[in-house]
């Protein structure tokens, strides 16, 4: 079975930029372990010589021009942010 | 006379052409029908004024003429399509109060051909989950019981489901990432496609795993669900995955003969452990195939097993891509902050109050196997899998099979609740019939086709050749017609 420890849960979650309070991550551990045991049977898979699929059905990607479609709408943009001030959405100070 | 917001939308459509029904008076037994069913807990968001409003544009439209079939046809929308100037919050948390200033392409495509929304649909956050029990509105409620207890309706478009079995709406739109069109539809008795990948546009739909997601309709009958799906689907320069081919007209193709056709039937889905019911259920519509004049086939589908593995690998490592971008800055849920916070505590904050259990755990799992280290012996390793499982398909296909038939499910409806000390797997063994078909890309129809036990509607799966649903869904209208289910849930709510 895959065993996630604790510091691996921590490490999970702050690279998911997920709080999880430190009493949290026991029962985070064992979960992610399960799931991932149950992953495992990939492991009894042949993939010698198969190539990964990348696209669901085989069709190049369309292209479109490289030109600008839209714009000018900046009220609309910023309307649903939860800090918008002076045409620019705020956050928490970055750089110190 | 059935009550209007009882009708199928084919009959629908018949009287509001012949001028013998107004969308009007079809949408205000909709709403009605809505308000008296809150116990259900289907519509989530409603929308009367607009539906209203929708109702008359369509009369006059009717009256003008060449009105498309969907025009005045009542509908629900799931909440993870954004739909403009209606909350749409997929269910979650982190989109408290976002108001979208866009429409999805395929909920404009449902407006322009003159269908009313009613309102949004209630889900599995983020469309995460099997039972509809993940949702920050609270559990959708299956209109059929058993024993008085409350069921679920499946999941992720446990709303949708609810709504359609229930006679709120006559059509609702759905979401499949693994089997959350199909599962509900399953479980309520009712109908829902899946499309091959590619036809209808993902653009505007709240994205989970980008690879796998499809939109299509939750219906009544499968005749409703080519007319519902021929208006969802085209192309998109929105999306660069959808497919630019025409749109067959669906409801043309609907023959009635499927003399000739060979319908496979995988061994590997004969699950250890399967219930009598599902097992006689699924014989019982290869005789009724069989008798319509088709050819069945016993077939081999060899990777079948993987397929969930393979799944719970892709879909949350997309997943945890996709949500990134609920961060607390450009819409949704910002968390409060306190004294000394920056802006990494605002990310960490928001997304632990934003998100709940489940959507935790699967963007989790998600970074968990795209993480230095891990990329190669779970994420590679899942995509290579999923090529030998789409391969398996191509060669059935190759041989001549023109569509597969399996269950839909692995039981019938369970409670809510149920689930509640499982571990995370049980629950995602729900979507074992449903996943590979997700993962090949493939167009896959549920339906109706008996009862278990204590009276709750089980159904049967049907898998085509991709861009083949037009001799999928007449496959699938034949196997409705012969398995004549019209067992509708009693009315408790």
């Amino acid at each position: 079975m895959s065993e996630i420890d604790l510091e691996t849960a921590r490490k999970v979650a702050h690279l998911a930029r997920i709080a999880v309070p430190e009493d949290h991550l026991p029962a985070l551990a064992t979960e992610l372990s399960q799931i991932l045991t149950f992953m495992e049977q990939l492991g009894e898979v042949d993939i010698a010589g198969v190539e990964p699929m990348t696209s669901v059905t085989p069709m190049r990607l369309k292209r479109r021009p490289d030109g600008v479609s839209d714009g000018n709408m900046q009220a609309r943009i910023l309307s649903n942010a939860p800090d918008a001030r002076e045409g620019f959405f705020a956050v928490p100070k970055v750089v110190e | 006379m059935t009550e209007l917001n009882a009708l199928t939308i084919a009959a629908a459509r018949d009287l509001l052409r012949a001028g013998d029904l107004t969308s009007t008076a079809l949408t205000q037994a909709c709403l009605t029908a809505i308000e008296g069913a809150g116990r259900l807990n289907a519509f989530v968001h409603k929308t009367p004024d607009l539906a209203m409003a929708r109702a008359e544009a369509a009369d006059a439209w009717l009256k003008a003429g060449d009105a498309p079939a969907l025009c005045g046809i009542p509908i629900g929308i799931k909440d993870l399509f954004c739909t403009e100037g209606v909350p749409s919050q997929a269910a979650s948390r982190i989109l408290e109060g976002f108001c979208p200033e866009y429409e999805s392409t395929v909920s404009a495509q449902l407006r322009d051909a003159g269908a009313v929304m009613l309102g949004k649909l209630n889900m599995d956050e983020f469309a995460m989950g099997s039972s509809n029990e993940s949702s920050v509105y609270g559990n959708a409620i299956n209109p059929w019981r058993a024993d008085g207890q409350d069921l679920t309706p499946g999941g992720s478009s446990g709303g949708s489901a609810a709504a359609v079995a229930a006679d709120l709406c006559l059509g609702a739109t759905g979401t499949d990432t693994g089997g959350s069109i199909r599962q509900p539809a399953a479980f309520t008795g009712t109908v829902g496609i899946k499309p091959t990948y590619g036809r209808c546009s993902r653009w505007g739909i709240v994205a989970f795993a980008s690879s796998l997601d499809q939109a299509g309709p939750m219906t009544r009958t499968v005749r409703d669900a080519a007319i519902m799906l021929e208006a969802m689907c085209g192309h998109d320069p929105k999306d660069s995955t959808s497919a630019d081919l025409a749109v067959p007209d669906f409801e043309a193709m609907l023959t009635g003969d499927i003399r000739g056709q060979k319908i496979g039937i995988p061994r590997e889905y004969r699950m250890d452990g399967m219930p009598a019911e599902i097992e006689a259920l699924w014989s019982g519509g290869s005789a009724m195939l069989r008798d319509a004049g088709a050819e069945i086939v016993d077939i081999s589908l060899p990777h079948t097993k993987y397929a969930l593995p393979a799944y719970y690998v892709i879909a949350p490592a997309e997943a945890s891509s996709n949500l990134a971008r609920y961060d607390g800055v450009r819409y949704g849920h910002r968390a409060k902050l306190g004294p000394g916070d920056g802006i990494t505590q605002m990310y960490e904050k928001t997304r632990a109050e934003g998100f709940g259990p489940e959507v935790q755990r699967r963007v989790m799992i998600g970074t968990y196997v795209l993480s230095a280290g891990f990329y190669d012996a779970y994420y590679n390793r899942a995509r290579k899998v999923r090529t030998l499982i789409k391969q398996d398909f191509d060669r059935a296909f190759a041989q001549g099979i023109d569509a597969i038939l399996t269950p839909a499910t692995p039981s019938a409806a369970f409670q809510l609740g149920a689930m509640d000390d499982a571990d995370p797997v049980q629950m995602y063994l729900n979507d074992v019939f449903t996943v590979p078909v997700n993962l090949a890309g493939l167009p896959g129809i549920a339906l109706p086709a008996g009862l278990d036990a204590h009276g709750l509607p089980l159904g049967l799966q049907l898998i085509g050749r991709p861009w083949d649903e037009a001799a999928l869904l007449n496959t699938a209208e034949v196997l409705e017609r012969a398995a004549g289910f019209v067992s509708k849930p009693e009315k408790w709510w």
